[in-house]
């Protein structure tokens, strides 16, 4: 028998949804640290409307997901609307979906010929605008800018580091607050404000 | 290579479409060609369509026929790119032919095989006399037998297996390539030929079939079995975790059966080719069988000689869709191109004149 | 990586539940006016749609030599749909093609299915009926492939 928990429905609009979410994303990783909104979207507990939006935006049934503990609740909801597959392991995923940050070093970060490759993490957080204070530069800013965002861990800073000095490899972070995404894409320099 | 921009076409274009539609369209005093027309009495360009446009759906199929005047590799092209707007729910699980709900079946190795030669709906048997009957309307009835229930239908590798006689099949669920989703890239594996074979050009796979016949690659084929019929389809939906039935296809399927082969730690023993194809194409699913066959050289032993053979030569080309694109880019303004050849040709017909003048004097 | 291949699933024996199979394989092999008529008589519970009715691609797989690995036939149009009803209950349909009526009534009728009080009345007054339809339009065909079968008046079989 299958086990059904609360299935209900994702987008109102599919297609029309999952394009100005996809558009979101798109800005957000072309502008580092500036937020765009996602399209409208219930989902259940403990998933909010962004983080939802972009996983059902991102991803489908070739790509393998890993839901950390936290996120784990809303799994069955997630799978049956994407089709992807998840994976225990985080060697294989594709994206990541975290209610908090995962250690970076276990992740795909791609080849120098693929750099495409590597994971993507998609990290539900606070809020944006307190918290946290971040000097965001590098591709896509041309003065530096500076993100508050509550919801990431302290040492985000030293682990981000890391993950930037792979470049080309590395991993890309969605932040998602409430309603809206914050890219990282790897190419960026995070420092402490 | 230069493409050059050129304006001022996009009336020409606009005007050139509605002569399209109208010579389509044809004669108005007859009555226009309904979709559901072409899917019930040309069945066979409908399959032919979804085979190599590499997509199930016979109305999507028969549509592509009417809008394409009947030109299948146009309707095939349709189809190919309409797939393209589709999102991808789940595979299959490999569809079972042993359980097909066989409508014809025959052998050429065995006359009284168990469950019979089902000749099926075919033109094998006909005269080849053109039918004046079919210019107005017909009644076709069929005699059929009653309380029908048609008998087991072993496969013939299956027959054979017993003794060992026939390479067996050897099952493996893992997941295969997909060359809709990622380039073919060589060795290729015989997944990817077959995917490859299945949804290839009728034509160039018949001829490179009739090629391996003829002495290029010979391999003595036999027919083992051929099948035609419609199989079931099921695919296991995460959300329910269990194995449920989509519906139906009709496939044709060909099993050729070829000359001994014996190694060091192999007995000689029958090698196969296989073709599997959408819809009710058993020429396809014939040459299919022999090319992969052929395709099978290298890894049976034996000597690559032949086109056929030549797995890059074979799936390089097959696709008709690539074919035709390669090809018909040749009408793409090239004039840039051209200016300079010319230049080219004059000026290397000036440097001729120049030397029979010098050798002149 | 899919979610295929547990050929396990497919042995009768070794499913879950056979008897949702066998009333899903029915709905999917019906028309969406023979469905409509079936239920014209019928108290439909409300319901909301979880997702679709949606048109996408099923791969068909294949494999070599007909037992052998498998490979990618090409692909078939499917509709998919989930409902769940005011009771809770919640139906899947996955059929062949592309008709979106047929794939929700097919969910609904899952999903009522999956209600003891109301089942046998569906399995007698929808299940069965389209079923018959279907056995029927199979026998027939049976029956004209039947009458092509060659019988040979052979002395002895060539099969040793």
């Amino acid at each position: 028998m299958s086990v059904v928990q609360d299935l209900t429905p994702g987008f109102a609009d599919p297609v029309g949804d999952a394009q100005t979410t996809f558009r979101a994303v798109l800005d957000a990783m072309a502008h580092p640290g500036s937020a765009y909104t996602v399209a409208p979207l219930r989902p259940p507990a403990p998933l909010h409307q962004a983080l939802a939006a972009v996983v059902l935006t991102l991803a489908d049934h070739e790509t393998p997901l890993l839901l950390d503990r936290g996120a784990d609740a809303a799994a069955h909801w997630v799978v049956f609307h994407t089709g992807a597959p998840s994976t225990a392991d985080a060697a294989t995923a594709a994206f990541v979906v975290a209610l908090s940050l995962p250690d970076l070093a276990t992740l795909p970060t791609g080849t120098d010929e693929a750099p495409e490759t590597s994971a993507t993490v998609i990290l539900q957080v606070a809020r944006f605008g307190a918290g946290q204070r971040l000097r965001l530069s590098g591709p896509g800013l041309r003065t530096p800018l500076e993100l508050a965002v509550d919801g990431l861990p302290a040492d985000f800073v030293d682990r981000w580091r890391r993950n930037h000095a792979l470049f080309p490899r590395g991993v890309d972070l969605i932040l998602c607050a409430h309603d809206r995404v914050v890219a990282l894409p790897r190419s960026v320099s995070v420092e402490e404000v | 290579m230069a493409y050059v921009a050129v304006k001022g076409g996009e009336q020409a274009i606009d005007n050139a479409h509605a002569w399209l539609h109208e010579e389509r369209r044809g004669d108005p005093a007859v009555p226009e060609i309904a979709v559901s027309q072409i899917a019930e009495q040309l069945g066979r360009a409908v399959d032919r369509a979804m085979a190599e446009g590499s997509l199930y759906d016979q109305e999507l199929a028969a549509l592509a026929v009417k809008q394409a005047q009947g030109d299948l590799i146009e309707a095939i092209f349709l189809l190919r790119a309409y797939r393209t707007t589709l999102p991808r729910f789940a595979s299959s699980s490999p569809i079972e032919t042993a359980s097909m709900r066989v409508e014809r079946r025959v052998s050429a190795i065995f006359k009284d095989l168990p469950g019979g030669q089902v000749l099926g709906p075919t033109y094998d048997y006909t005269h080849r006399l053109l039918d004046f009957a079919l210019l107005g309307e017909t009644t076709p009835q069929t005699p059929a037998v009653d309380a029908a229930d048609l008998p087991a239908m072993p496969r013939v590798p299956d027959i054979l297996a017993d003794e060992g006689l026939l390479e067996p099949d050897v099952a493996d669920d893992r997941d295969p390539v997909d060359l809709t989703r990622e380039p073919l890239r060589f060795p290729a594996p015989r997944d990817a030929r077959l995917q490859a074979l299945a949804r290839g050009d009728e034509g160039f796979l018949l001829g490179l079939g009739y090629s391996t016949q003829r002495g290029y690659g010979g391999s003595h084929p036999f027919a083992g079995e051929i099948r035609m019929g419609e199989v079931a389809v099921e695919i296991v939906p995460p959300e329910l975790g269990f194995a449920i039935d989509i519906g139906d296809l009709v496939v044709s399927e060909c099993q050729m059966v070829n000359q001994f082969k014996g190694s060091k730690t192999v007995p000689p023993q029958f090698t196969r080719g296989y073709g599997l194809v959408f819809g009710f194409n058993e020429r396809k699913a014939m040459s299919m069988a022999l090319v992969d066959r052929a395709m099978r050289a290298q890894e049976l032993g034996e000597d690559v000689t032949a086109p056929a053979q030549n797995v890059e030569f074979v799936l390089y080309h097959s696709d008709n869709i690539e074919a035709t694109g390669f090809v018909e880019h040749l009408k793409l303004p090239h004039y840039v191109d051209f200016q300079s050849e010319l230049q080219n040709v004059r000026r290397m017909r000036a440097a001729n004149e120049a030397e029979t003048a010098e050798a002149a004097e | 990586m899919t979610n295929t291949s547990k050929s396990a699933a497919t042995a009768q024996d070794d499913h879950p539940w056979p008897a949702r199979r066998r009333w899903m394989a029915v709905l999917a092999r019906a028309t969406s006016a023979d469905l409509e008529s079936l239920l014209s008589g019928v108290d439909l519970p409300p319901y909301t749609v979880l997702r679709g009715p949606e048109d996408g691609l099923v791969m068909v797989r294949g494999r070599a030599g007909g037992g052998g690995a498998a490979f990618n036939l090409g692909e078939m149009t499917v509709t998919r749909c989930a409902v769940r009803t005011a009771e809770g209950l919640v139906g899947h349909a996955y059929v062949a093609g592309r008709d979106r009526r047929q794939a929700e009534l097919a969910a609904l009728v899952d999903a009522m299915m999956q209600d003891p009080a109301r089942a046998p009345a569906l399995e007698a007054g929808i299940i069965a009926p389209l079923e018959a339809r279907h056995l029927s339009r199979r026998s027939a065909r049976a029956a004209k492939a039947k009458a092509t079968t060659v019988n040979f008046f052979a002395m002895q079989t060539t099969r040793s």
